[in-house]
C-alpha cells in the first residue's frame, strides 16, 4: 500500500518536472522564433513578396528565387545577420532589382511567398524610394537628375519639378517620388551619385503614412457640404457672360481686369 | 576482427562499401546543389540541374521536391501553399515512405558527416557518458514544432533548424550558420553520444515515424547464424534498434529508427545482417532455417 502513495507520488512529480520542462523549452524556442522573425523592418524582399508576416512563414527559404535572378541581385540572409534567418532579400547599393519583364524569381518560389499574382512587374512593391533633401545634388541646386534618368519608370515614378530659382534665369529641377508607380527597385539608389546615397528604398511601413478615413478633401469630389461652395457653372456660350451691374462698390478690384 | 590478423586493403575497403557510398550520397547531393547555383550546371540550355536545397528543391525544371516536414510546419501556421511545393512534398514523403525514412538521416542529411566525425572522435578518445537521454525525447521535439508553428506563425524547426541552415551557408555563402554545427559537434563529441542524430533531432524523429511500416529496403536478420557477439550494436548509432530477441521473432531491423546506414551489416562477422528487400526478408529467412536445420 506504501508503495502505491510512492509510486503515484513520484508519477506526479515525474509529470510535473516532463510539463515544466516541456514549457520552458517550448517558451525559449518560442522566443527565438518570434525575435527572429521579427528581426528587421528594413529588408527588402523580392517582387511579388506577400505582407512581411505571411511572406516569413511561407518562405520555405529554398534559395530558389536567388537561383533564378539573372542579375544576382537575391541573397539568402545568413545566420547572424540583421535580416531573417535564410529569407531572401536585396542591398539595391550593391545590386538592384532590374525588374525582369518575366519576373524569374517570383516563378521560382514554390510555395507563393512570391505571389504569382503579381502579374506585371511594374505593379511590384518592393519599396519605396526616399529622397534625403538635405543632400541631394538637384535639391541643393545642382544639375543632376540621374535618378530620374535612370528609373525605368521614368515621368511616373520620379518627375522632375522645376521651381525658377532667385536671380538666375535656370531653374532648379526637384525630383519627386510618387508612392503611385514606385516599385522600390532601386535603381535609383545605385545610381545616386552622392557618397551616401540621397535616395533610397525602404519598406513602406517604415516612411509611409496614412492621413485616415475622416478628413475630407472637398476640393477634390463633390459632396453635399462642398455644393454649396462650388463657383458658380460658366455661363454657356450662347449668351456671353458680362459683368453683371451692379453698386460700383461691390466688386471694384476686379473691375477692368 | 582485428584481434585477428589484419585484413587487406581491398577488404577493409570492402567493409568501408556502406560507408563511403553514404558520404558519396551526402556529398553528391551537395555538390549538384553547390554546382547548379554557382557554376550554372544544367542539363540542357535552361534546364538547370538541381535548384534550390533540401527544404524545398527543383531537378531539370521539371520534378519538384520538398521537405514535408517543413512544409507540414508551413501548413499548420494556417498559410495555404501552392501545388509545386506541395507535390513536391508528397514525391519526397512517398520516396522515404518506400526506401525507409531515416534513410535521408544517413544517406542525405549533411549535419550526418558532423555528428559521425563527433561519435568516431568520441569513440577514438573514450569520452565517457555525462548523462543518458531518452531517445523519446526527439518525438516530443517533433511534437512540440508542430505546435509552436501553429501558436507562433511561422514555421518553428525551419527558423532555427540547424540542418537547413548548414545546408544554406554551404550552397549559398557562408555566415555565422557553423557556429550551430560546431555546438552541434560540441554536444555530440563531450555531452551526449549521438546526442543530436538519436535524440533531440525531430526531423529524424519525423522521418522514423514516416518509415516505420511501409519502408521496403530493410536489414534482415538471420538468427541462426547469429552468436549474440554484439558487435553490431557497438557500431550501431541507434543500438536500441538491435534488440536481439524481438528481432528474432521478426526476421528483420523493423525499426523506423535505423536509418539504413549499413554499419553492422560489414562487420557482422558471421554475415547475420544483410540488407534485403522487405518482401524478400521471409522466404530468405525461410532458407537459412533450412539451411541450418541441414547442418
Amino acid at each position: 500500500m506504501a508503495d502505491k502513495s510512492v509510486t503515484r507520488r513520484d508519477f506526479l512529480v515525474k509529470l510535473a518536472q516532463g510539463t515544466s520542462l516541456a514549457a520552458t523549452g517550448g517558451l525559449l524556442w518560442g522566443y527565438l522564433v518570434r525575435q527572429e522573425t521579427r528581426a528587421a523592418p528594413f529588408a527588402l524582399r523580392p517582387p511579388g513578396a506577400l505582407p512581411e508576416a505571411d511572406f516569413n512563414a511561407t518562405c520555405i527559404k529554398c534559395g530558389q528565387c536567388v537561383n533564378a535572378c539573372p542579375y544576382d541581385t537575391l541573397k539568402l540572409a545568413g545566420a547572424g545577420g540583421d535580416i531573417p534567418l535564410g529569407t531572401p532579400h536585396f542591398t539595391p547599393r550593391q545590386i538592384p532589382c532590374y525588374l525582369c519583364p518575366d519576373i524569374p524569381c517570383m516563378k521560382a518560389c514554390p510555395t507563393g511567398a512570391l505571389s504569382p499574382k503579381l502579374k506585371n512587374i511594374n505593379d511590384s512593391r518592393m519599396g519605396l524610394a526616399v529622397i534625403d533633401l538635405e543632400n541631394c545634388l538637384s535639391w541643393k541646386g545642382l544639375r543632376c537628375e540621374i535618378c530620374h534618368r535612370e528609373c525605368p519608370l521614368k515621368g511616373k515614378a520620379i518627375v522632375l519639378e522645376t521651381h525658377p530659382r532667385e536671380i538666375s534665369k535656370h531653374a532648379m529641377f526637384f525630383p519627386i517620388v510618387k508612392s503611385d508607380a514606385c516599385t522600390g527597385c532601386g535603381i535609383c539608389e545605385k545610381a545616386c551619385p552622392t557618397t551616401e546615397p540621397a535616395i533610397r528604398i525602404l519598406p513602406h511601413k517604415l516612411v509611409q503614412g496614412r492621413i485616415g478615413e475622416h478628413y475630407r478633401l472637398g476640393w477634390t469630389f463633390e459632396t453635399e457640404i462642398t455644393q454649396d461652395f462650388q463657383p458658380a457653372a460658366p455661363a454657356s456660350s450662347e449668351a456671353p457672360a458680362e459683368v453683371p451691374k451692379q453698386a460700383p462698390g461691390m466688386d471694384y478690384l476686379n473691375q477692368g481686369l | 576482427m582485428s584481434a585477428h590478423r589484419s585484413p587487406g586493403l581491398g577488404a577493409r575497403l570492402w567493409s568501408w562499401r556502406y560507408l563511403v557510398l553514404r558520404r558519396l550520397s551526402q556529398f553528391g547531393f551537395l555538390l549538384l546543389f553547390f554546382g547548379t547555383a554557382h557554376w550554372g550546371w544544367q542539363l540542357a540550355k535552361n534546364v538547370p540541374l538541381l535548384t534550390g536545397n533540401l527544404s524545398a528543391s527543383e531537378f531539370i525544371a521539371l520534378i519538384p521536391m520538398a521537405d514535408p516536414f517543413a512544409v507540414l510546419q508551413i501548413l499548420l501556421t494556417g498559410h495555404m501553399l501552392q501545388q509545386e511545393v506541395l507535390l513536391g512534398a508528397a514525391i519526397v514523403f512517398g520516396f522515404y515512405m518506400l526506401v525507409g525514412g531515416r534513410v535521408y538521416c544517413a544517406w542525405v542529411c549533411p549535419v550526418n558527416v558532423v555528428t559521425d566525425l563527433a561519435g568516431w572522435l568520441r569513440n577514438r578518445l573514450q569520452i565517457p557518458a555525462l548523462f543518458i537521454l531518452n531517445r523519446i525525447t526527439r518525438y516530443f521535439v517533433l511534437i512540440a514544432a508542430l505546435v509552436l508553428s501553429a501558436i507562433t506563425g511561422v514555421a518553428a524547426f525551419e527558423w532555427v533548424s540547424p540542418i537547413s541552415m548548414m545546408h544554406r551557408e554551404i550552397i549559398f555563402g557562408f555566415g555565422l550558420g557553423f557556429l550551430a554545427l560546431l555546438a552541434i559537434f560540441l554536444f555530440d563529441l563531450l555531452i551526449l553520444k549521438h546526442g543530436w542524430c538519436g535524440h533531440l533531432c525531430p526531423l529524424g524523429g519525423f522521418w522514423s515515424a514516416v518509415g516505420r511500416h511501409t519502408a521496403q529496403i530493410r536489414v534482415r536478420f538471420d538468427k541462426d547464424s547469429c552468436t549474440h557477439c554484439g558487435d553490431c550494436a557497438k557500431i550501431c548509432p541507434e543500438p536500441q534498434v538491435l534488440n536481439l530477441k524481438r528481432l528474432e521473432e521478426v526476421g528483420y531491423v523493423f525499426s523506423g529508427e535505423c536509418s539504413n546506414c549499413g554499419r553492422c551489416t560489414p562487420v557482422c562477422p558471421e554475415g547475420s545482417l544483410r540488407f534485403d528487400l522487405r518482401p524478400l526478408i521471409g522466404k530468405h529467412n525461410a532458407v537459412a532455417v533450412r539451411a541450418g536445420k541441414g547442418n
